[in-house]
């Protein structure tokens, strides 16, 4: 199998955060400050990641803000040529940081569609910032994606959060159903929303789209616990896209740090041309040679490449198993159970009621 | 019709891939040299017919029905706006 150059290069600068968001995906274990990749490590990183054939680089975290170098990062991003993401919560978003800021885009999450909601899944109250951040991004003329993750608390606000990224000027709204690791999984019972919430935010989605076609671009990622089609995870294992973790690990995806025996190498002991090619970890779920049936010999199986690893090891303790989520797979009564607690849970309000609250991912 | 590429869209050419690739915001497109060719034409100035009489000075076999099917494939593909 000839294996592709990477096209992506996810940089998680930090995993420090102004906000709290109960569906985070980065990992329980966060990573502590004094472990990060100094600022020369970071230029050393996006100029091998270059070289490879990245050509798009994004800049998170965390909040890729709290990062003091962030200007030289991104100068060094622009010094290759590469098309630079900057993706923020917003907060500390001024317009003499951003002048600072040589970027191609910007992607701002969006918690809900009110203040009070927003507080409530975020630990934080940011949505002055948010607001002041949009103006921001537009008045220095970069595109503006604005992204809302969906769960069971503001799913229902579908029309009233694409009002929102329209008074903010976005010319992207991603309506992202929630992906369930990290923090996200630990919270999965509070954020999991009923069938008939989907069903309705399917149709409020399709419909905003229809309308503002031309004029906003909407994109929604579906449940696919919900849909029982697997996510193209990635792109395919491997395949397109890299991530490296504030403290210099290469992953493949950024959640596949929950996969326990995956070997996982650092840009501090190895070339990153070499962990791309050569490593263990990127070579163990690539290609289709990996599968078992039911995804051997599938169709798809170029499609969605087997769904999420994470998400197979999550459900099922085996990585190398077929995505739950697929109708296919003999793992789907798993899916099938957790999404009947979501319908119970809301049917009895008192699990729903604002006492009970979620864990907040840390704060640090 | 004067198409042009998507608000926030840019054509690069990458010396590492060798590759003309098309930056989105949150996702990059891989060309082939003839949609590269196309695309770098589609400034929201240059109408169809513009489009193809460019074309057509710089390469042999130019054929005004297969660019409009291209361009109609790469709206398709939202690549590029015709309006």
């Amino acid at each position: 199998m000839t294996v592709p150059a990477p096209l992506g290069l996810l940089a998680e600068l930090t995993h420090a955060c102004p906000l709290h968001c109960a569906y985070c995906s980065n990992p329980l274990e966060l990573v502590a400050r004094t472990d990060e990749l100094s600022t020369s490590d970071w230029l050393a990183v996006i100029a091998a990641a270059a070289a490879l054939g990245v050509a798009q680089v994004h800049l998170s975290g965390g909040e890729p803000l709290r990062r003091a170098d962030l200007p030289e990062i991104a100068a060094g991003c622009a010094d290759r040529g590469v098309y630079t993401n900057l993706i923020t919560s917003g907060v500390g978003l001024s317009a003499e940081r951003l002048a600072a800021l040589p970027v191609d885009h910007a992607q701002l999450s969006v918690q809900d569609a009110d203040p009070a909601g927003a507080a409530r899944i975020s630990g934080t109250r940011a949505w002055d910032h948010k607001l002041a951040a949009a103006r921001v991004v537009k008045a220095a003329g970069l595109p503006l994606t604005v992204n809302v993750v969906l769960h069971r608390h503001n799913i229902d606000r579908v029309d009233t959060l694409v009002a929102l990224a329209e008074r903010m000027g976005a010319d992207r709204l991603e309506l992202a159903h929630t992906q369930y690791y990290g923090w996200a999984q630990r919270n999965r019972s509070w954020l999991l929303p009923t069938a008939a919430q989907v069903r309705a935010a399917d149709a409020a989605v399709a419909g905003a789209a229809r309308r503002l076609a031309g004029r906003m671009e909407v994109l929604y990622v579906s449940p696919d616990l919900h849909t029982g089609t697997p996510k193209p995870c990635m792109g395919g294992w491997g395949r397109q896209q890299l991530t490296v973790a504030p403290n210099g690990d290469v992953l493949p995806c950024p959640v596949a740090r929950v996969l326990p025996d995956l070997p996982v190498d650092n840009v501090r002991d190895r070339p990153l041309p070499a962990i791309w090619y050569d490593s263990q970890g990127f070579n163990r779920f690539r290609g289709t040679d990996w599968m078992a049936p039911p995804c051997r010999g599938c169709p798809r199986r170029e499609v969605d490449f087997g769904g999420c690893r994470c998400q197979a090891y999550q459900f099922t303790g085996d990585a190398g198993a077929t995505d739950p989520v697929c109708r296919l797979s003999p793992h789907r009564p798993l899916v099938d159970a957790v999404l009947a607690t979501a319908v119970l849970a809301t049917a009895v309000p008192a699990v729903d009621a604002p006492d009970v609250a979620p864990e907040y991912r840390r704060r640090f | 019709m004067r198409p042009r590429l998507l608000a926030g869209a840019t054509l690069r050419w990458n010396a590492a891939r060798a590759q003309w690739l098309m930056m989105l915001p949150e996702s990059v497109v891989v060309l082939n040299e003839t949609a590269a060719a196309v695309l770098s034409l589609c400034d929201g100035e240059r109408t169809v017919t513009g489009i193809v009489t460019a074309l057509a000075a710089e390469y042999d076999g130019v054929h005004a029905a297969d660019v409009e099917q291209l361009l109609r494939d790469l709206a398709d593909q939202r690549l590029v706006e015709l309006s």
